[in-house]
């Protein structure tokens, strides 16, 4: 019997020959990411437990994301402690101020993850780069600070689903679609404690942005890891930005797998996730007439320079309706400067948008676009749960760049093809 | 260990953001986090609860964010242990490496109702509904787990381990 890609990763970083699913494991650690939330209790514990020196200073990279710009004394506090700690380990991958971007497009986009990694994150969406074929699952901060002490964790292998791609597809469909689509057919714990393995023809031609918005949404079904086998994609996005080794694995052809699931990509609309669940999906055609107060585009999920080419296309003839607050985010300082000599910022200032800095605030409702009671808001973002992004009676409906810019010109849930 | 306490039965996804909302993550203080506990699912649970109690869930339990702040403001609001149908994954790491007891069963969540009051016993894994004389059965923790949590969680129990090794 064979190996998954995600078993061949796992075993390489482990002196084992052999490794199955359900096996309990410890190995090596690449990367270890921590954010201004997370890193202050992993700080915390790593100090407590007699820990001096980190196992590695090129290991561990510490990103101030979520309450930046510091929102108020309490988040200024947390990112003084990450900022002494930092600087007190010489860590090479410490980002703040005007460095800083959203963890999970900075990381592979500086080329600090890279594929047949294993990367640990004490934040969920740390799954993200399994979209260049590397291991990455979110843990906590305990665990965090295990791995600063030890270089190490413990793991249990997981099962692994594969999901079988085919099918062109349609206009205005993304990524996001995709992945919005498989967690309403499989649910929110479809893929609990699995690795979700993404396949087929579609995917072969599907671009990084792509593969990033959907690895990074496997944690929404429940799921360990998301992974895609490096190709040529991968290669030609990697190759510029590498500045170590890195490996490309993929799964043999008698890999075990707990379920496959084919997929006809072109029969897929773009997808709205209602409230309160993202895998309350309906195809954009079924979505009625539902009022927004504001439209967000950015996040992990959909803050890449691609994203925002999409959502200027639509918005490049168009406003935002008077009674939508649209927020754009560029994900990184880097996307950010792309998009200002694309012409972008200008696009979307024009048709009456706020450009906020990098920042992961509005999306987890921390700061920079917190909704208000009975408030509705579209996001590119990841998580739609009660009070996500603000008051416990505030909504939000979760899609890709497309129906994000056209719902705010028109000041409802929206299709472009309506524009 | 044994657990004695009153049920608070929750439903099914239960996500880190019911849990602790992200608008109270700009401290990791547990006192201030348990103030805050279950507070968009329940806004006067913690007035209601009692140290000891325990809480039950449907499936998914802890879904969502990696926030470790979700078990600390648990245990340090009083609730004993958790015991759900299932429990989202990074959920089910940060409890145990927190030192927050859970168990998972989903023929218990069906057959136990809100407000019962039940004894858990964690060693010999067997759990009684003080009213109904009934026992369930769950899964023992595996041997290097109850290490772990006898260790006091993650942390001690790699630095006992890392004394070990220094000291030869």
């Amino acid at each position: 019997m064979g190996n998954t890609i995600t078993e061949k990763i796992l075993m390489t970083h482990t002196n084992l020959k052999k490794i199955s699913a359900g096996q309990l494991i410890n190995a090596r650690v690449d990367i270890a990411l921590g954010n201004d939330v997370t890193a202050p209790i992993a700080i915390n514990e790593f100090t407590k437990a007699g820990g001096k020196k980190i196992f590695n200073k090129n290991k561990v990279a510490l990103v101030l994301d979520h309450f930046t710009p510091n929102k108020d004394i309490n988040s200024a506090q947390q990112c003084k402690a990450v900022r002494e700690f930092a600087a007190k380990q010489k860590i090479t991958h410490f980002y703040e101020g005007g460095n800083v971007g959203i963890e999970h497009a900075l990381l592979p986009e500086q080329g600090i993850v890279l594929p047949g990694d294993l990367v640990i994150g004490a934040d969920s969406h740390t799954c993200t780069y399994g979209a260049l074929g590397a291991f990455a699952t979110g843990v906590g901060s305990t665990d965090l600070a295990a791995v600063m002490l030890t270089g190490e964790l413990w793991f249990k292998v997981p099962q692994s689903i594969k999901f079988v791609i085919y099918g062109k597809l349609q206009k205005w469909v993304s990524g996001k679609d995709l992945i919005l689509h498989i967690i309403g057919r499989i649910g929110v714990d479809g893929a609990l404690y699995k690795a979700m393995e993404f396949t087929g023809e579609t995917i072969g031609k599907l671009p990084m942005a792509d593969r990033f918005s959907m690895a990074n949404m496997a944690i929404e079904a429940g799921a360990k890891n998301g992974i895609f086998a490096p190709d040529a994609i991968t290669k030609a996005y990697v190759k510029k930005r590498a500045k170590r080794d890195y490996q490309f694995y993929s799964s043999d052809a008698d890999a075990a797998y707990s379920d496959i699931i084919e997929i006809d990509a072109g029969k897929i609309e773009p997808q709205v996730a209602f409230p309160h669940l993202p895998s309350n999906v309906k195809p954009i055609s079924k979505a009625g007439k539902v009022k927004i107060d504001q439209s967000l585009i950015g996040s992990c999920t959909n803050g890449r320079i691609e994203d925002l080419r999409i959502a200027a296309q639509i918005l490049r003839k168009h406003k935002a309706a008077p009674h939508v607050r649209l927020i754009v985010v560029p994900a990184t300082p880097e996307i950010y400067k792309q998009a200002l000599k694309e012409g972008l910022i200008e696009i979307f200032m024009n048709a009456g948008a706020i450009i906020s800095p990098p920042s992961c605030g509005a999306c987890l409702g921390g700061h920079m676009g917190i909704l208000a009671e009975g408030e509705r808001a579209v996001a590119t973002t990841n998580r739609n749960f009660v009070g996500r992004m603000g008051h416990t009676k505030s909504e939000v409906y979760l899609a890709g760049p497309a129906v994000a810019a056209a719902s705010a010109v028109l000041g409802r849930i929206a299709s472009p093809e309506e524009l | 260990m044994i657990f004695k306490g009153r049920i608070w039965k929750f439903g099914d996804n239960i996500d880190t953001d019911a849990i602790i909302p992200a608008r109270y993550l700009t401290t990791s203080n547990p006192r201030e986090l348990a103030l805050h506990c279950m507070e968009d699912a329940d806004p006067n649970f913690v007035n209601r609860m009692k140290t000891g109690d325990i809480m039950m869930a449907g499936e998914n339990f802890g879904c969502g964010s990696s926030r470790e702040h979700a078990p600390i403001a648990i245990k340090a609001a009083g609730i004993s242990c958790v015991i759900a149908k299932s429990f989202a994954r990074i959920f089910y790491r940060n409890a145990f490496n927190m030192g927050l007891p859970i168990f998972e069963s989903v023929e218990l969540v069906d057959a136990i109702q809100d407000g019962e009051e039940i004894t858990v016993d964690s060693s010999s894994g067997t759990i009684t509904i003080t009213n109904a004389n009934k026992i369930f059965k769950i899964n023992p923790i595996p041997p290097f787990m109850e290490k772990l949590i006898a260790d006091g969680g993650l942390m001690k129990h790699i630095a006992g381990k890392r004394g070990k090794h220094e000291t030869g």
